[in-house]
């Protein structure tokens, strides 16, 4: 729709237009300030925890053991040098092979919502597959952090 | 031709002074915004509802997502 109407602006004589492609999604994403009836309703990312376990897909089991047993999520998650999530590692992976790579033993594509998901639409969802955690991510699927049900 | 932008664009632009155009429908808009954001939806977007912003300096204009 926005590149439409950035040409739309350009045919009417507008010097200097750009369009900002990821939209309203990228700026609530950001958790930035917004105007409106409903600029106060809160979404995933007024709310989310920035405690959850990251670990890389090369490392060794022997080296993200400690780490992953000491979650508070009974997991950690896989992810990307840039942040982005590729899988999740439970707490029963770690008692495999200590020389087995993270991404041979993760869950690969975990189940994310975006942080731009206001908080009745997460209740409902976690409600319907009666989850207790959320992982939250921006548009481009880098982590954001955690939400649990019991915060909601 | 318009050029895309991402957020730090935005963000600099923004801080120049830049005038910000969401043009989505006005329910859409009028449940939330970006600050200071006025609304020129794509349907009416005519030479007439225009006419509160200055063509010679930089417009942004914005929808809900990429898609």
């Amino acid at each position: 729709m926005s590149p439409r109407a950035a040409c739309r602006l350009e045919a009417l004589g507008f010097q200097e237009v750009y369009d900002y492609v990821p939209g309203k999604v990228d700026w609530l994403a950001r958790g930035l300030p917004r105007q409106g009836a409903k600029a106060t309703e809160k979404r995933a990312v007024d709310v989310v925890r920035h405690d959850v376990v990251t670990v890389r897909l090369n490392q060794r089991m022997a080296d993200v053991r400690p780490r992953v047993g000491a979650s508070p999520y009974g997991f950690a998650l896989v992810v990307a040098q840039d942040g982005t999530v590729l899988g999740r590692l439970r707490k029963a992976a770690l008692h495999g092979e200590p020389g087995a790579r993270v991404e041979e033993v993760m869950e690969p594509g975990p189940a994310t919502v975006r942080a731009d998901t206001s908080l009745n639409t997460l209740r409902e969802r976690l409600d319907e597959r009666d989850l207790t955690t959320a992982v939250v991510t921006t548009p481009e699927g880098v982590l954001m952090g955690m939400i649990r049900r019991k915060d909601l | 031709m318009a050029k895309p932008i991402l957020y730090p664009q935005l963000r600099l632009l923004l801080d120049q002074g830049a005038q910000l155009v969401e043009v989505l429908p006005p329910e859409e808009y009028a449940d939330e915004h970006l600050p200071n954001a006025i609304n020129v939806p794509l349907k009416k977007l005519d030479a007439d509802k225009t006419t509160v912003l200055d063509n010679q300096a930089a417009v942004i204009v914005y929808c809900w997502d990429s898609l």
